[in-house]
């Protein structure tokens, strides 16, 4: 395995992972504290269709996805923040149309070429350094703005109406934090891939909550369970020749049960 | 200066009328208790002085200016504090939302916000809470620090929306008396469908069902009862069964 290390592609592969983990961490804290984890697997579904355009006019395909998956973020949130009701409806509308506009583009794409499966399940052994400075660029952007909007934020995600008396502007931060889950989300798809995303944007944050007073305290513990979870999951991946994304997310849920099943003993513990 | 002064105040939800032609003065001072029947409108009466809901016609001024434009004299417990419970945040970042609008330093909070958040939590007893999880709160406790969050701006008014509704007995006149103690300097209003416990305290009522009916009972109730019992049938005596 150290030998690996000297690898570029194992390289890229291990600042890739652990540039999604803050990345998934940090955003993945704020839709499940705020209830969009729904919204976010519309938006990642969705965001299939940028690449089905990307591939089809030949353009990089984090841009298209990007594109894609930004314009479905605004959609959904126009959509919640105006209709009240039946909302899932329409986002899963959403998810099944932008997923079938993907797979319409690649079907028209000459001379098929693209691995599907590389972009739903991941494929992280292909991550370029241009791809890692784009997915570090919006490291940065989101650390950025979370830093700066923090109270902010956390008023909103706490009690949105309560934030809404106090002047902040409630719908611009629900539609910043839909739009950071986008660019995260498309980040990911290298990684884990769109399927899978919604794993990694879950489940590092469910453990992470119990073990946190705090919302900075959620984001930081999830990074770092995220990140042992994905650099544990390729590990396994490049041992064992299996998809990234599928060993990334094995491991995250084999490791919440065991939590799961660490809080139950300990409950039982310390009723006795 | 009235605290509210509120004129031919009508208000529509889709095609359903909730509120019609409301006026009301309430003096700085006052300890209003809105009380009604479910679906008669008191919340919706509470948010529109609050400036929330603004579908409407008629006008609504708090210390003569629009709700939206005096966001600081106005303090505000929303009903059910018992949503969120998981949230990871702690007593002191709840009461901080108070702040939230004010002017704030690049990143994070003041040290003066600090320092008059903890003032705020002192005032209602829960200062030893700060750095909890909000979640390991009791019902009680919780609505202390949500009156704490309501004082953060040091309003002028504070409005509450059936703040015992989740609490038991002990707790409810608990909160009472922290209200009644801050009636002092500020006016309350208070959305409360437990008669009794309102007619110990409040010096005001409004009845609200699509309409209002305003009544001062601070003076009559001295008149009334001479060891500070107030009953509820003599509230509703003075009410009128008409509104019963």
């Amino acid at each position: 395995m150290f030998d690996a290390l000297s690898y570029e592609f194992i390289q890229n592969a291990l600042i890739a992972g652990v540039l999604v983990s803050i990345a998934s961490g940090i955003i993945g804290s704020l839709i499940v504290v705020n209830r969009m984890v729904f919204l976010a697997g519309g938006i990642a579904h969705t965001s299939y269709g940028g690449i089905g355009l990307a591939v089809y006019f030949g353009i990089p395909i984090f841009l298209g996805a990007s594109f894609f998956a930004v314009a479905a973020a605004l959609l959904i949130s126009f959509i919640t923040l105006k209709q009240k009701e039946r909302t899932d409806t329409f986002i899963g509308l959403i998810w099944a149309a932008g997923m079938a506009i993907g797979i319409l583009f690649i079907d028209m794409t000459p001379g098929y070429n693209v691995d599907l499966m590389s972009y739903l399940f991941g494929s992280i052994l292909a991550v370029s350094r241009e791809d890692i400075w784009f997915m570090g660029a919006l490291v940065v952007i989101i650390i950025a703005i979370v830093t700066f909007w923090y109270r902010d934020i956390l008023a909103v995600s706490y009690d949105s109406e309560y934030a809404l008396l106090r002047g902040v502007p409630v719908k611009f931060f629900y539609t910043l934090i839909l739009v950071l889950s986008a660019l995260t989300v498309v980040i990911s798809i290298k990684v884990v891939g769109l399927i899978l995303v919604i794993a990694l944007l879950t489940i590092p944050i469910y453990i992470a909550e119990k073990l946190s007073s705090s919302l900075y305290g959620m984001m930081f513990f999830s990074v770092i369970i995220s990140s042992i979870f994905t650099l544990f999951g390729l590990f396994i991946s490049y041992s064992f020749d299996i998809t990234s994304g599928a060993s990334i997310i094995l491991v995250s849920t084999l490791s919440l049960i065991l939590f799961l099943l660490f809080l139950k003993i300990k409950s039982l513990l310390t009723k006795c | 200066m009235n605290a509210i002064d509120i004129k031919n105040l009508t208000f529509f939800y889709e095609k359903d009328i909730v509120l019609e032609d409301i006026n009301l003065n309430v003096k700085d001072g006052e300890f209003l208790a809105i009380i009604g029947p479910n679906g008669g409108g008191k919340s919706t009466l509470l948010k529109l002085i609050l400036g929330i809901e603004k579908n409407r016609s008629g006008t609504i001024k708090v210390f003569d200016k629009k709700p939206s434009k005096n966001l600081t004299k106005v303090g505000y417990v929303p009903q059910n504090t018992n949503v969120n419970i998981d949230f990871p945040i702690k007593v002191i970042e709840v009461v901080m939302m108070g702040h939230v609008g004010h002017k704030r330093p690049l990143i994070g909070y003041k040290n003066g916000e600090i320092e008059c958040a903890l003032a705020s939590l002192e005032q209602v007893g829960m200062q030893k809470y700060a750095k909890n999880k909000i979640g390991s709160l009791s019902g009680g406790q919780r609505q202390r620090v949500m009156i704490a969050r309501a004082l953060c701006s040091h309003p002028k008014i504070v409005l509450l929306d059936e703040p015992t509704s989740n609490i038991d007995i002990v707790g409810q006149k608990e909160i009472y008396a922290l209200l009644k103690e801050l009636n002092r300097h500020i006016t309350i209003v208070v959305v409360s469908h437990d008669l009794s416990i309102v007619s110990e305290y409040a010096t005001s009522v409004l009845h609200v069902s699509k309409k209002a009916t305003y009544h001062n009972i601070g003076k009559k109730k001295k008149n009334f009862t001479k060891d500070k019992h107030f009953c509820e049938v003599e509230l509703l005596q003075m009410i009128g069964e008409r509104h019963v």
